[in-house]
């Protein structure tokens, strides 16, 4: 793997919660390194560290002890703006939706185009309506939030994250409240985006039907990385 | 209206959008900004009007310079100024004139209402002193216990004023004596008096024996054209060199009354704090209201955050926020206030309105200290972690 194949690498990766007595460790040296295109699920039991280490790769959380480097930047001491910047190059889905309540679908999305700088109001208008299309959501463009069903507000929050075409998508349990069938067209999207624009998917999931589908299994324990499944040979 | 704004930000207007998405709320927060700005306007009003009535008798006459007593804060107050000092006065090659001023006031009983109208004894032959459009009618005090009475006196009827005319009189009762009003003026009542009268000072004497005619409570002087009233005042000062008298220009009388009155007097105190506390009051409430919003919103904000929106744009929607509260606040804020004063002005008799600098001022006051509040608001965004979505 060249420099450049790699989107995501930690070397070393310490991380606590917590000060003095209470300080308690929650990830162990964690050494990965991450391709870039590559579609990658984390599993591991409840409290093992997945979540933990999805918010220090997406420059969530400071970095304590060790190295991540994130599209080629080094997380370590970064400033705030170096942080706000790389960020935007990124796609979060949460396991809740947090969709903004007063916006509707279509204005949500368009929230994740707009952080880029998306001024063009009728481009953007027609890739926020591509993507929620593509989710099957066209009859709920201007629906808020409170008039959509579970599945389709995660949907919506997961155009969000695909909308602006993001070089890393992390996602924490983003199929819980989908169907299987529409899960396996989010995971089958997610997958597209990675053969088509290298975009890279790090997935928190309990799903094992998207286990079959992942290039890569990562199986963390005890917040340590004990297993790296490689799936594509 | 989103439209509109998304043009004007260059961006989805949140602000707005999370505005009219709680209309309760929104409505809340509208009334108590326009509450505010009821309560900046009813006390501005007030104290222009202070303002308009302090300055309203200045206006009818006419001089350069006025000599007073020292302790004379305002036209109706001090001691008196010995006559000799015009004498003296009339020394400087620029002073051209002079008239004695005599001020004090006098009750009507008007039956059901008591009156107190603020009485000037004026030289009758000496129309150059007086407003042209009093001037005109002038002669009429030159008759012992003539009057021109104010028109827009509190307790006169409108119907009543109108009828005064040198043909069909109005006789009254004052001190003793029975005046007779010839004619009319426009004065208005004020804070200090229900309106004026306008007598010769030979009439005023009758009606205040004890007073001499050798000291009047103001001298009035008027300069040759060209002279600089400053100048000649000050060289006045050093003429005469009496430490119990004040020799003003009579644009710095009028200014110096005006600030007296709205800084010295209690009644200027209160309503500058009226203004300050209604400030204050719509500062608190815009503040709570995007406080609560920025509280109510805190998870979706922590998902702009992680997202990559920064603290710019936050600070941007909070602020977006106050302006809309502060604009649209104001719409019923001045139609309430221009009411209020208005109903006000028709139960008081005082200039009472809404200037249209009152207006902007208030206006661009309102816009300003709301997007104050948005920005302290703003601190409770610090709190909206976005690791904490996870």
């Amino acid at each position: 793997m060249t420099h450049e194949d790699v989107s995501i690498q930690a070397r070393a990766l310490n991380h606590w919660f917590g000060t003095g007595e209470a300080r308690k460790q929650a990830l162990f040296d964690i050494d990965l390194r991450i391709a870039r295109g590559s579609f990658i699920v984390m599993v591991g039991p409840s409290g093992s560290g997945k979540t933990t280490l999805l918010t220090l790769l997406g420059c969530l959380r400071e970095i304590e002890d060790g190295s991540v480097t994130l599209l080629g930047q080094e997380l370590r001491h970064a400033t705030t703006t170096q942080n706000v910047r790389l960020r935007r190059r990124l796609g979060f889905i949460f396991q809740a939706h947090n969709l903004h309540e007063s916006l509707t679908a279509r204005q949500n999305v368009l929230m994740g185009l707009q952080v880029k700088g998306h001024l063009d109001q009728a481009a953007s208008d027609k890739a926020a309506i591509h993507v929620l299309t593509l989710l099957g959501l066209s009859d709920r463009l201007d629906y808020l939030p409170a008039n959509l069903s579970g599945g389709q507000k995660q949907r919506v929050a997961v155009g969000r994250a695909l909308v602006g075409n993001p070089d890393v998508v992390l996602a924490d349990e983003p199929t819980a409240a989908l169907d299987w069938e529409t899960a396996a067209k989010v995971v089958d999207l997610l997958k597209q985006l990675g053969q088509a624009r290298g975009t890279t998917t790090l997935m928190v999931t309990h799903d094992n039907r998207i286990l079959d589908r992942a290039d890569r299994i990562l199986t963390l324990e005890d917040g340590r990385l004990v297993k790296d499944e490689d799936r594509r040979a | 209206m989103s439209r509109l704004l998304t043009r004007l930000l260059g961006r989805l207007p949140i602000g707005w959008l999370q505005l009219v998405h709680q209309r309760g709320r929104f409505a809340a927060a509208l009334s108590g900004v326009a509450f505010a700005n009821v309560l900046v306007f009813v006390q501005l009003g007030l104290m222009s009007s202070m303002g308009v009535s302090t300055l309203r008798p200045y206006e009818f006459f006419q001089g350069d310079i006025l000599i007073s007593a020292a302790d004379a804060n305002t036209l109706v107050d001090g001691g008196n100024v010995a006559r000799q000092w015009m004498l003296q006065a009339l020394a400087d090659p620029d002073v051209l004139d002079g008239m004695g001023l005599f001020v004090a006031m006098v009750p009507w009983d008007r039956g059901e209402t008591d009156i107190s109208l603020t009485t000037f004894g004026i030289d009758p032959f000496r129309a150059d002193f007086i407003a042209p459009e009093i001037a005109a009618n002038i002669d009429v005090l030159q008759v012992q216990d003539a009057a021109m009475l104010d028109r827009l006196a509190r307790g006169l009827t409108r119907e009543e004023a109108a009828a005064i005319r040198l043909q069909t009189p109005l006789a009254f009762e004052t001190q003793g004596r029975t005046l007779t009003a010839y004619d009319t003026f426009a004065g208005g009542g004020g804070f200090g008096g229900d309106g004026y009268l306008l007598v010769s000072d030979q009439t005023f004497l009758s009606l205040f024996p004890s007073r001499s005619s050798g000291a009047p409570d103001h001298i009035l002087l008027r300069l040759r054209a060209g002279a600089q009233p400053d100048a000649v005042a000050d060289r006045l000062k050093g003429l005469i060199a009496d430490p119990t008298l004040r020799i003003r220009s009579y644009s710095d009388a009028m200014a110096e009354e005006l600030r007296f009155q709205q800084t010295q007097r209690p009644t200027g105190v209160i309503f500058g704090f009226g203004v300050l506390i209604g400030v204050l009051v719509g500062i608190v409430i815009v503040f709570q209201v995007l406080s609560a919003d920025v509280a109510d919103h805190l998870r979706e904000y922590a998902t702009f955050k992680a997202m990559g929106y920064g603290q710019g744009f936050f600070l941007g929607v909070v602020v977006e926020e106050a302006v809309i509260l502060g604009v649209l606040g104001f719409i019923p804020g001045v139609a309430v206030g221009w009411a209020v004063l208005t109903l006000m002005a028709a139960v008081t008799t005082l200039p009472l309105f809404i200037s249209f600098g009152m207006a902007v001022t208030v206006f661009l006051g309102t816009v300003f200290f709301s997007a104050v509040s948005g920005m302290i608001a703003t601190r409770r965004l610090a709190a909206a972690d976005p690791a904490a979505l996870f």
